[in-house]
């Protein structure tokens, strides 16, 4: 029993740090019908700037939210430079659908070679500003550490604060809006295109957080090959098919389903099987459920 | 005054509309008909700047409307209802109605605007916290024009509000778009498939035929005439 709670609350740790790159992947797809691969490779770039800010401030709270404007910048330069003009060209042919996919393909290994030729074999380093030993509940240590609780709760404060801007405000109206009916929205005068960007940096910001969480909940250092951000984007993106891939709360949901089912693999069945579980849940949720776990019968949520 | 001159639009090979010409004097409701396939949208999104024009001009005013962006148009006065129940399903009928105003800068001015849209359709007013898609294909139109209505646009242009509802669904909105256009001072350019319905609340009538105009007038004098009458009202 005492094992099977620790085994949950690592599974909801890392399930919350998911959700945030599903949630980064959930918001590209709803404004530009685009999976962004590149996700992994921004929220590398932003931890780096994370990391940089943390050796020179020794501040992990300053570090963080320059982290998530630097994901927030490169994500918005990336749509603006490179998506919008191939988007503006493509999309009538048919064999031109997957160009913008290929293309973020292609993006993910320009910033990895870019943060290779920057940084070599160096790695940036991001220590936890908490004590990530467990806290000690009768005698016994549990998996719930400070830092851990500093994870979840910086998780829930920003889907809050994402929650009010989608569902409270003239922005996030508009966000919705211009995902759902682009054209209905340019007709009531909404700046769709510039909105659209908004999206994307949004959605840099999101992974920039999901980069540093990740990284201070497990190694604590990073290098421009990290296969922990391979696997970060491979999770963040199988969450976001299970919550149906059109729905923030779906891709939160989704976070917490994958994180707490792979914990428990990786306790009672062996680690060399969590990889290939979240490739069998997602082909599994495609074959059986490509609506996702919440997505209504009735179509898209807001 | 909406004045468009020699106005084409092609889409890819197809050319849609062949110089068109022809003034809507301002405060006035123009009825668009024609048979399907007569370029009657395409003159619409061409006018809203959804479609892009291949040649001629189009003014409101003094401004110059080909060539800018539909988001930028409605900045300028200019609305568009599209073909189909043009409002966003997923969200709810409040928001559906404020999308239309959030550009307003004036933001008395917009709840101002609401609250005529709301005392015009009080079906809306009990609904706006419902989702759009649970409303009845009447009250979806309502909605769409109520959206509209929030941009306060000097230049309504709407494309079959009439499309798949039923006999008295269309006549009360019908009257709603003549009660607006008169206590607002709009200028309408109403393209419909029920040409006698618009026929009926027009002040002119163009008839479009295979991206021409085939006639234009009076809304009461093409009523009348036995081509038009032959040819598009079937009697
Ligand atoms: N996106 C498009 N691509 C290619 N051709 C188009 C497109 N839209 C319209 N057309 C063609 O342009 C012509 C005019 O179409 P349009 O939609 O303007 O007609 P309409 O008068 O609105 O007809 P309806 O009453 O059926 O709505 C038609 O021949 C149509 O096939
Ligand atoms: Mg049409």
């Amino acid at each position: 029993m005492f094992q099977f709670i620790n085994t949950l609350l690592i599974g909801i740790t890392a399930g919350s740090i998911y959700s945030l790159m599903a949630i980064a992947i959930v918001l590209v797809w709803r404004s530009t019908r685009v999976i962004n691969f590149a996700q992994g490779g921004l929220a590398l770039a932003s931890s780096f700037v994370g990391a940089a800010v943390l050796e020179k401030t020794g501040s992990f709270w300053v570090s963080l939210p320059i982290a998530m404007i630097a994901g927030a910048i490169f994500s918005a330069a990336i749509e603006f430079f490179f998506l919008r003009p191939l988007l503006k060209r493509s999309g009538e042919k048919e064999q031109e659908i997957f160009l913008p996919i290929i293309a973020t393909l292609g993006l993910l290994g320009i910033i990895k070679t870019v943060l290779n030729f920057i940084y070599g074999d160096r790695i940036g380093v991001i220590t936890p500003p908490l004590s990530d030993k467990g806290f000690v509940i009768s005698g016994e240590s549990i998996a719930l550490s400070p830092m851990r609780l500093l994870i979840l709760g910086t998780v829930v404060v920003l889907m809050v604060v994402l929650t009010l801007i989608f569902q409270r405000t003239n922005l996030g109206l508009s966000l919705r809006a211009s995902s759902f009916a682009p054209e209905i929205s340019r007709l009531a005068g909404v700046r769709v295109d510039l909105i659209r960007t908004v999206g994307w940096a949004i959605s840099g910001a999101a992974g920039a957080t999901a980069g540093i969480l990740q990284t201070t909940n497990g190694s604590g250092s990073i290098s421009p090959e990290s296969f922990e951000f391979s696997l970060l984007l491979v999770f963040g993106f199988v969450a976001a098919v299970i919550g149906g891939i059109e729905s923030l709360v779906g891709a939160v949901l989704g976070g917490l389903t994958l994180g707490i089912i792979l914990s428990i693999i990786l306790m009672y069945v062996g680690g060399s099987l969590v990889f290939f579980a979240a490739f069998l849940i997602l082909i599994l949720v495609l074959l059986l459920r490509p609506q996702g776990i919440i997505g209504a019968k009735g179509g898209r949520r807001a | 005054m909406l004045t468009i001159k020699d106005l084409s639009v092609d889409h890819g090979a197809i050319r849609a509309l062949h110089g068109v010409s022809f003034k809507v004097e301002k405060g006035q409701l123009a009825a668009v008909i024609g048979a399907n396939g007569a370029g009657k949208t395409t003159l619409l999104r061409a006018l809203s700047g959804l479609n892009k024009a291949s040649q001629g001009q189009a003014h409101w005013g003094d401004h110059n409307i080909l060539h800018s962006k539909p988001e930028a148009l409605v900045r300028h006065g200019i609305s568009h209802v599209c073909e189909g129940k043009s409002v966003i399903p997923e969200l709810t009928v409040a928001e559906n109605l404020d999308l239309g105003a959030l550009w307003r800068r004036n933001r008395k001015e917009a709840v101002q605007s609401k609250k005529e849209v709301v005392e015009l359709f009080p079906r809306l007013g009990e609904r706006l916290s419902q989702r759009a898609d649970s409303l009845s294909g009447g009250e979806r139109q309502m909605l769409a024009l109520g959206r509209a209505m929030m941009s306060k646009p000097q230049l309504l242009l709407l494309d079959e509000p009439s499309l798949g509802l039923a006999p008295l669904v269309i006549e009360q909105i019908f009257q709603s778009i003549r009660e607006l256009t008169t206590a607002m001072g709009l200028t309408v350019l109403l393209v419909e498939q029920n040409a006698m319905g618009a026929l009926k609340i027009a002040d002119v009538g163009i008839v479009l035929n295979l991206g021409s105009i085939a006639a234009i007038g009076s809304a009461a004098a093409l009523k009348d005439d036995p081509a038009v009458r032959a040819a598009y009202l079937g009697f």
